[in-house]
Formats: C-alpha cells, structure tokens, sequence
C-alpha cells in the first residue's frame, strides 16, 4: 500500500510517497526530508525533543503518523531563522545558556515559540515553567531556560507594540 | 509496531462500517495509541483516522443551558474555550492539570474518555496481564501495587484509570454520545467506563465499531461554577498522571451547602463518584471537620492491596481539600500550577 502524502514544511510545499503507514511525522522529517534538526530523544511522547509546529501549534512529532498529518503545516527549527536573523527565541537561549549539550534544545526552543503564541504564561515564571514542563533536559539547563523563553516574552510583546504603534 | 492497514473516512457512518471488523482502532490525536502500538500493547489490523470527520470538533452551548462538546475538541482548545472554562472551571483545571502542553495540544475528548491504564504491569509485555491478555492473570497482584486501585478492584485486574478530565465529568452528570452501526446512543459517563469483575479487557460499554462523537454537559453543572476545584497529588509537580485526585462542586446558599459533587481518579478502574460524600455534605455548613467526614465517606469502601494502603487516607485528606479549596471559591483565574496541592490559597488550612 503507498501512501501520498502532502505537506508543507517551513513554508515549502512537499509531496512524500509513504510505502508504509507505520511512519511517524518525526521520521518523515529526519530520515525521508532530512530535516535532523527535529531529534529523537525518548520516541513515546515523554521527552519533548520532537516538538514541532503542527499548523502553528506545538506538538510531539513521535506520536503523530505522517499520513494523519496530510494537508497540514509542520514548522521545525530549521524554518525559525529569517534569513540570516535568529528567531528571538533562538537568541534568547543564547545569551541565557539555555543549553549545555543541545540535545533538547530544537525541541525546547519550538516548545517555547508554540509557548509564547498560545499567551497564557505572560511574564510568571511559574506559568513558563508549568508551560515547558513538557521539555525534558538532562543537562538541567532549566534555568537558564525560563529566563531564555521570559526574555523572548519581553522580545516580542515590546515588537508587537512597536509594530502597532 | 506491527503493519496495519491505514483508512482515513469522511463519514462518521464510514468510519463505523470501517471499523466493525475485529482488530481495528479509531486514530484520532494518536498520544495514547501510537505510544501503545510502539511498545506492542496495541497491534491493531487496520486503524481508522477519524480526525476528518466533520462537525466534531465545536463546542456548542445547548438551547437549554447545556454545553455540547464535540469528540476531535483538543484538551487545550476545551479549556482555554472562555465560556466553557467559566461554565465548568474544575473540568479546565483537571484538563490543564493532565500531561504536556504538546499533548493537550493534540489529545481530544473522545481519546481521552477512551485512554489506557497506566499500570506498569500492562505496558510490560513480559508481565501477566488479564486486560492486554485475557485469563493470563495479573502479576500486579502480589507486585507492585503501590499505584494500583483501592475502589472496585477484582482479583482478575487492580488497574486504575489515568484520566483527570473524567473526574470532573462524572462529578457533573456528564453523557456520552456513541455513534454505531444502529445509529446513535447516549451513556452516561458514570456507567461508560466498567469495573474490571472478571473480564478487565472490556474498560467501556462501547461496543466494537462504536465511536464517541460528542460529550454533553446539562445546564445544572454550570450551578457549581462559583465553588468548583480539582486537586490532583502527583509524584513530580508537573507533567505526571494522578497518585489520587479529587474534584469538589459546591452551591452554597446563606451559609449552608445546598448541593455538593464529589468525584475521586486515580483509585480506580473508572472516575469514581462518591456520591456518599455528596449526602453527608448536603444541607451542612461548610468547615473542616465537615470536610473531614466527606472524605471518610468516599473512601469507606476501600480496600488495599499490598502497599498501597496509604492511597486511602491520602485520598480521603484530599477529598477534604479539594472540598476546602472549593468553599473558598474559584478562582477568577487558574493557578499556575492547576491542581497543584503546592499551589499558595491564602486563607486555607491544610486537610
């Protein structure tokens, strides 16, 4: 049975012809798009590594079948960067070392844009914790994380005023 | 995983007829059966993708006050809906209490109602398991039982049920509508889920085929608004599913509580109601002691198994809080931490 399955990835459209069903978003990603930047940590839905934008919201590309996802928008960490401009989450996680070994750090960081559009953590850092709780990291970078995804809320909500004004 | 055949209906009357053979699953956010399908829990032959399926993802508030939510809803979309969350704030407690953000971004109603235990001896496939295997016996039986079931448990399965949004929806006269072969019915979702007895395999009354399209809420629940919690004790803050839990609704008038609901997760194979704890709450004023007597009333059944005695006093201390929390009031907004024991109330004692 093959499978066409049509999706746009980072703004670009694709066409993948799935020979077998079992083939999880996260897979389709890395090994039939090569896009590794979204990584396989735990593979069951308990890590965060995986998490992508599906149609603007995030979610844990392990646990989605590629065919289920036909029709739909994946953002990964690859699409973030504007050219050569980091995303204000990418810069942010930077300058607060919101890292030590990266391994988590695609997922952490588009956990964290998925965080700052859905609006309901504002500037608690509990309510940022509680919202990221969802991205293991066994480096325990979790400090500099929230101050990283904290710093990107005052980013971008001083940007959208700008751009109001 | 093993190979199944993969379907995707534009019908609800299609996906029934594609799943009417035995082996089949309905796929819808897929968190709980991808998960199960990996670690060879769940080998289904076929799986049908019901996320397509028109009509099934509105919340609609009812001509008579009721509230109808639609099976593919989201967990998050359900509670951050501004009307529903004000309506029924201790079922967006529980929602946002349960899992990860990413999660709760993809799991829905439907799948919710219909997720797996999480005893460990089920997603262990070298363990004896009745419900993944019937008649294999269960090795959580004279195991570790430390999370299992003290309410309605059988010698054949002391599983629970993980989920927190049914605690809540039980709390509140909430009714299943399954979609089948002959056409539509409606459950309520105290008698949806079963009690394991002798056959731990059969977790609801669905009949093979049978899919959830909507859960209903009737206009009395939203009466509770005012007085409505959930708390849920976790062994990490975040991100874990319930040691025990507990919703408390209360209408109190001059003083003195007219109607209370009381619902218990995490003690056993279903959303457990205690309606006793509602009788003796009914008609009292408010206070801890009252509290106290709830609690003993909806645990008077219990029963430990091996080492996980300590549930039941837990559970009744967090009957009373959760009873405690909802006499001070709702919240205007949810804590950060929803249903966090750890969460600061000002003015509440301890249970």
């Amino acid at each position: 049975m093959s499978l066409s399955v049509s999706l746009t990835v980072n703004g670009v459209a694709r066409e993948v012809a799935l020979d077998d069903p079992r083939v999880t978003l996260l897979d389709l990603l890395r090994e039939r798009l090569d896009l590794t930047g979204t990584k396989k940590g735990c593979d069951r839905g308990q890590c965060g590594a995986c998490t992508v934008l599906l149609d603007g919201r995030r979610i844990n590309s392990c646990l989605a079948l590629a065919a289920s996802c036909d029709g739909r928008e994946v953002l990964t960490i690859e699409g973030l960067a504007q050219g050569g401009a980091l995303h204000p989450v990418q810069a942010a996680f930077i300058s607060h070392d919101g890292f030590q070994c990266g391994f988590c750090t695609p997922g952490q960081i588009m956990s964290a844009v998925g965080l700052l559009r859905e609006g309901q953590a504002g500037d608690d850092p509990e309510r940022v914790r509680e919202g990221m709780s969802g991205n293991l990291c066994r480096c325990g970078a979790y400090a500099g994380i929230t101050a990283a995804v904290l710093e990107a809320e005052r980013q971008l909500s001083t940007g959208e005023r700008a751009e109001a004004a | 995983m093993n190979r199944f055949d993969y379907v995707r209906p534009a019908t609800i009357a299609d996906a029934v007829a594609a799943a009417s053979e035995p082996g089949t699953a309905y796929l819808a956010g897929g968190t709980n059966l991808l998960d199960l399908m990996k670690g060879g829990i769940a080998r289904p032959n076929r799986v049908v993708d019901v996320t397509r399926l028109p009509g099934l993802d509105r919340i609609e508030r009812l001509p008579d006050g009721g509230m109808r939510v639609g099976a593919l809803v989201r967990n998050a979309d359900l509670a951050h809906d501004p009307d529903f969350a004000q309506s029924f704030p201790a079922v967006a407690e529980a929602l946002l209490s349960g899992a990860s953000a990413q999660l709760r971004n993809a799991a829905t109603v439907g799948g919710n109602l219909l997720q797996r235990t999480r005893c460990p001896y089920f997603y262990d496939p070298a363990a004896a398991c009745n419900k993944r295997e019937p008649g294999a016996g269960c090795d959580a039986q004279g195991g570790d039982t430390r999370l299992s079931a003290v309410l309605g448990w059988s010698e054949s399965c002391i599983a629970t049920n993980p989920s927190d949004f049914c605690v809540p929806l039980v709390a509140l006269d909430a009714t299943v509508e399954i979609a089948g072969k002959a056409g539509q019915r409606e459950v309520p979702l105290e008698g949806f889920h079963r009690l394991p007895d002798g056959a731990p395999e059969r977790e609801s009354v669905l009949e093979p085929g049978e899919l959830i399209v909507a859960v209903r809420l009737p206009a009395d629940a939203s009466s509770f608004s005012a007085h409505a919690r959930y708390v849920k004790v976790r062994e990490r803050t975040s991100y874990a599913f319930a040691v025990v839990s507990a919703t408390a609704g209360l209408r109190i008038e001059a003083g003195a509580i007219v109607a209370a609901r009381v619902a218990l997760g995490g003690v056993a194979a279903k959303p457990w109601r205690a309606r006793a704890a509602e009788v003796v709450l009914t008609g009292e004023r408010p206070d801890h002691t009252l509290f106290r007597r709830a609690g003993e009333a909806a645990l008077a059944d219990a029963r430990p198994r091996g080492e996980n005695g300590f549930k039941i006093e837990l559970a009744r201390r967090v009957v009373a809080r959760a009873l405690a929390l909802a006499a001070t009031g709702t919240p205007p907004r949810l804590p950060a931490l929803p249903a966090s024991p750890f969460a600061p109330v000002p003015g509440v004692l301890h249970a």
